[in-house]
């Protein structure tokens, strides 16, 4: 049976680790490929790597860095960050990198989603959307979270969906940094009306919230940062305990 | 030791040559007919569309070359699909390696989601290629067409129904997994084909 999957997500900014609370004041959380690598170890299904820097120079260090991972690194990876055009994604997937996650560019031009999977296939391409709960309504967010937009959730997935994503990486803004759980509601109503895999992110604090959003939340990967880097919550521990609770995972 | 991957319009190529450096193993990454004749193993990876692939593989003859193989050979994902006799993706006649089809999944429950993407266990291994203690170990998949299970079936897995997720036939060995992308026990198996000798 397909297992459900541990996403551990590294935020990076000038090549190493930074970790959000709230998408705002950074805490540092070590070198990026070492702490992928301790991961992988662990038991991490897949990794992610955002690239949070957005000038020019910084891009070029991330791009050395996908290789580094790509070299060492012997499960699949996502990157993401600073994705605007093709070349973009051809030069991460020429580095090595299995998976781009784009967002502020694929709400700006739809179009890029079909362009990236004509080119590079379906299963290359995850979109990841930024949404905060407000009014009654999951309102989409560009350019890390603060930019708000008329989009909404469900409609925005839908359109990625027919577009070619291979998958959804939803972040609720509003379950990000308060380690309380995920978005389980907002995440079921997804995996219900979508056909592709639904990444759960934002909101975890402890072991249970995982479970929730696999049971409740209906995901089919749960992705998670502070929570590892800071060694909250050990990888291997967590997968033991999922098991234990009757979730298929990989052990 | 001499290791030579194909060289052709698919995507991942790097990934196993990365995969196979990190086993201590240096491989040459070629089209030229001639390394790919003599080298001890060949490596045929894959990512991409199999009608494409396949026209540029005629193109360039590399259909009828690696066909005529003599020395251990493996096929990674769409590299195994290629190595079958017909693919439904775009109604793509392949090589003919494995004479069996390879066909789309098609979902029954809205759960069943296509592309089969991540991790699955292998089972039924009866390959040289797995060792017995591989049975019901977890690999990595990505793919949306699937091998039947046929006479050449060297391990399944089960998604949506159970499946080839590796085939093998004389010199020929192929996964629909990526064992470069499957942590340790793609190292395993990686490190068991590289001990094979040519007949």
């Amino acid at each position: 049976m397909l297992a459900k999957r541990i996403v551990p997500c590294l935020d990076i900014k000038d090549g190493k680790t930074v970790k959000g609370v709230n998408f705002v004041n950074f805490r540092d959380a070590g070198d990026p490929v070492e702490l992928g690598a301790q991961y992988s170890e662990a038991g991490a299904d897949e990794l992610v790597y955002l690239d949070i820097t957005a000038s020019h120079e910084g891009r070029k260090t991330f791009t050395e860095l996908v290789k580094k991972v790509a070299a060492h690194i012997n499960i699949p990876f996502t990157v993401g960050g600073g994705i605007n055009e093709l070349k973009d994604v051809d030069r991460l997937l020429s580095a090595g990198a299995d998976k781009v996650s784009i967002n502020s560019a694929a709400l700006r031009n739809p179009q890029l989603i079909e362009d990236i999977t004509k080119n590079f296939g379906t299963q290359v391409c995850v979109v990841a959307i930024d949404a905060n709960y407000e009014n009654g309504e999951w309102l989409c967010y560009l350019n890390g979270g603060r930019i708000p937009t008329e989009r909404k959730l469900f409609e925005w997935a839908a359109e990625a969906e027919n577009l070619g994503a291979g998958e959804i990486l939803f972040t609720s803004m509003t379950h990000d940094g308060v380690k309380e759980g995920y978005a389980n509601e907002a995440l079921a109503r997804l995996a219900d009306e979508r056909h592709i895999p639904i990444i759960a992110s934002g909101g975890a604090g402890k072991k249970e919230h995982f479970r929730d959003t696999f049971t409740l939340g209906k995901a089919d990967a749960a992705l998670a940062a502070s929570v590892f880097h800071f060694g909250e919550i050990g990888i291997s521990e967590l997968k033991t305990y999922l098991r234990k609770e009757g979730i298929n995972v990989r052990i | 030791m001499d290791v030579a991957i194909v060289k052709y319009n698919a995507g991942n190529i790097y990934s196993v040559n990365y995969a196979l450096k990190r086993l201590g193993v240096e491989a040459v990454i070629t089209a030229n007919p001639e390394l790919l004749r003599k080298a001890d193993k060949v490596i045929f990876p894959g990512v991409g569309e199999a009608f494409s692939t396949m026209q540029h593989l005629r193109e360039h003859k590399l259909d009828i070359l690696i066909k005529d193989l003599k020395q251990p050979v493996l096929g990674i994902c769409l590299g195994m699909q290629l190595m079958c006799r017909y693919s439904e993706e775009r109604n793509a006649a392949c090589m003919g390696i494995f004479d069996t089809d390879v066909k789309l999944f098609i979902p029954r429950q809205h759960t069943d989601k296509v592309p089969h993407m991540g991790w699955n266990t292998l089972t039924n291994v009866n390959s040289k290629l797995f060792p017995q203690e591989l049975e019901a170990q977890f690999v990595y998949f990505v793919h949306s067409y699937y091998v039947p299970v046929n006479e050449f079936t060297a391990a399944t897995t089960d998604y949506i129904q159970p499946f080839s997720a590796a085939l093998h036939k004389d010199n020929f060995y192929a996964t629909q997994f990526h064992p470069e992308k499957s942590g340790s026990v793609g190292e395993k198996i990686l490190t068991n084909f590289l001990i094979f000798k040519r007949p």
